[in-house]
């Protein structure tokens, strides 16, 4: 196709001749696009970062953990303390409809650290069951989880994140084998754990629950479970949320009703809750942003409109002259189109670039944000919004160019 | 060249039919030096709107080198404006964003003619109205007698059959409107047909033939 040179000067002329209502009909446009791919691309950064905390360990996974009775049962009063032991355990794992596999964890509370050869940080450090490793997918570098050889003979093993080993260790030091000593006891390293991008998860620490028991309680106390349970619905789940809690109020001597004796979690019913919320968030993004494409259309519009009116006479002198309604609407039409075009696609290079830019900041600065993971805009929505725009250009153009048409050469003239 | 038989034209309102033209019949030969002439409100701007196919007549024929011009489409309209037909108005409609030389290229844009060989018709014709050195200039900088010059260069570029000019001198001055009239002479005598709407007697005295319009009719011509 040829270019038409002549019709492009008289664009650019045209524009050229009021650039500030050129420019501030621009800034609509962009603004439009620019929000668009902003709002887009940090409501997938928010999604990711849940979407990746969410595809740790298994959809199923239930958390309990003892709270404070809140109403009276059986002469007893309310405000007692419900403490987990191994008795739960058992319950859970023997006697409990829809549990599938059980962890108990023993948190190691306040202040200490965790030392090697004078160097000594603070970790998190829990012990637990060997099938926390099917509930939380912990997945290992080196060596081995802790089995239940570990528990069964209080073995003194841990296994470490990789935030240990760059602490505590040289890099060429082969960490399995080695010990290391938590509030005055030395441990022997039989597993690291996989790195994770999470800082937390690097930081973690597992060890027998049966011997922290026996070394740091002096019983058989557990502070919480996380367990998998048989359910694909939120009321399979809440069925066997119930169940637990009655178990539960046998053992620990409270109202099965009362709702607030044991806390609980599930990820099913909060992984629908979060699809809820960002299906919600996601509608409303695109509303917002086709409302100000909308919005920016409909300035160019305007704008074109008044283009016209200004360009009255000069159109009807091109009638005159032999310019066919074709002619007329495409240098119109052609005009409000390069307007929204080169705007909007300003507005859409911008906008990735903001979300680029923050994104490869925060891989790079290794920043390690709780609510923005690898904020990302699809190509197949910019392909979208740029057909959009180019289509919402013309439409804009398109009217004030019928009015263009419509202009009586001899009435236009005599003005 | 143009033959009208029996051209009617009202203009209707809510309330009222105004009838403009009241059964024109004439004729124009080829190579004529005509003028047009009546006080406002004879209908004379509404005839050469029609003959400029500018505005559509009501009943009658209008034949235009032969060719019935009636019920055309806009597009048709315009090419045969295009083509047939050169304007010259009374307050020279130049575009002023656009060099004396763009301007009289324009219609030939129309005509969809290459940039290279638009600028150099344009010049041509630029050097017939004697205003060859102003080809680089802006309207606004030229005088009016030069603008009119300028748009008669436009209204002759495409060669068109006949050229209509509307007051052509109606914002010049005495000595200005006789050196323009002098041009459409010059136009004439190369064989072109010139129709000139005017109101001034001195204007018209100076075309060859006088048709003369009071209330929609023809008295004389």
């Amino acid at each position: 196709m040829k270019i038409d040179y002549d019709k492009w000067e008289e664009i650019f002329e045209s524009l050229g001749r009021h650039k500030l209502r050129t420019f501030l009909t621009a800034l609509a446009v962009w603004w439009g696009i620019f929000m668009l791919v902003l709002l887009v691309g940090l409501s997938n950064g928010l999604r990711n970062s849940f979407e990746r905390d969410f595809s740790k360990g298994a959809k199923n996974a239930l958390f309990m953990w003892g709270d404070r009775t809140s109403m009276p049962y059986n002469g007893l009063k309310p405000g007692r303390e419900v403490d987990f032991d191994m008795r739960d355990y058992e319950t859970l794992i023997n006697d409990t409809e829809g549990v599938q596999i059980v962890s108990g964890r023993f948190n190691f509370w306040g202040d200490y650290s965790v030392t090697r050869n004078n160097k000594s940080f603070s970790y998190n450090v829990q012990a637990v069951h060997p099938s926390i490793k099917k509930i939380q997918f912990t997945k290992l570098d080196k060596g081995r989880f802790i089995n239940n050889n570990d528990i069964d003979n209080t073995r003194k093993s841990i296994v470490v994140g990789h935030q240990v080993i760059a602490d505590l260790f040289e890099e060429d030091e082969e960490p399995i084998g080695e010990f290391i000593k938590i509030k005055g006891t030395e441990y022997m390293i039989v597993g690291v754990s996989e790195k994770g991008e999470r800082d937390w998860e690097n930081r973690n620490i597992f060890l027998p629950i049966s011997t922290a028991q026996r070394i740091h309680a002096g019983r058989d106390r557990v502070h919480s479970f996380a367990l998998t349970v048989d359910a694909t619905t939120i009321e399979e789940v809440e069925a066997i949320e119930a169940t637990i809690r009655s178990k539960m109020a046998t053992n620990h001597q409270f109202d099965p009703e009362d709702t607030q004796a044991i806390g609980m979690w599930n990820k099913l019913e909060r992984y629908q809750e979060f699809q809820m919320i960002f299906s919600g968030m996601k509608g409303f993004t695109w509303f917002v942003g086709i409302g100000s494409i909308i919005a920016g259309m409909i300035g160019v519009s305007n704008i074109m409109l008044i283009v016209v009116k200004d360009r009255t006479r000069e159109i009807g002198v091109r009638k005159a002259l032999g310019a066919t309604p074709r002619n007329i609407i495409s240098m119109i039409v052609t005009e409000a189109v390069f307007l929204t075009s080169i705007a909007g696609y300003l507005g859409l290079l911008m906008g990735f670039g903001l979300i680029y830019t923050l994104s490869y900041i925060q891989k790079t600065q290794n920043i390690d944000l709780d609510f923005f993971y690898n904020p990302e805009v699809d190509f197949g929505a910019v392909m979208i919004a740029l057909v959009v725009l180019i289509i919402s250009g013309a439409l804009s153009g398109l009217i004030p160019a019928i009015q263009a048409v419509k202009i009586n050469p001899v009435v236009a003239m005599k003005s | 060249m143009i033959q009208l038989n029996e051209i009617r034209k009202s203009y209707n309102t809510e309330f009222t039919s105004l009838e403009v033209l009241k059964g024109i019949d004439l004729t124009i030969n080829e190579g004529e030096f005509v003028s047009i002439m009546g006080s406002s409100g004879s209908g004379k701007s509404t005839l050469l709107n029609i003959l400029g196919i500018l505005d559509e007549y009501d009943s009658g024929e209008y034949l235009l080198d032969g060719r019935l011009i009636k019920n055309l489409t806009q597009t048709q309209a315009a090419q045969y404006r295009n083509k047939f037909l050169g304007f010259v108005f009374q307050s020279f409609n130049l575009l002023s964003f656009k060099m004396a030389w763009e301007n009289v290229a324009l219609p030939l844009y129309y005509q969809k003619v290459d940039r290279a060989i638009r600028k150099e018709r344009a010049i041509e014709y630029l050097d017939k109205v004697g205003l060859k050195d102003w080809a680089n200039h802006y309207p606004n900088q030229m005088s009016g007698g030069q603008q009119q010059r300028v748009a008669i260069a436009r209204a002759l570029i495409t060669e068109p059959r006949v050229i209509l000019a509307d007051e052509p001198t109606g914002a010049l001055d005495t000595q200005t409107s006789y050196d323009v009239m002098n041009i459409f002479k010059e136009v004439h005598e190369q064989g072109m047909t010139v129709i000139i709407v005017t109101h001034e007697e001195d204007i018209s005295a100076k075309t060859q033939r006088v048709i003369r319009l009071q209330d929609g009719d023809i008295i004389s011509s």
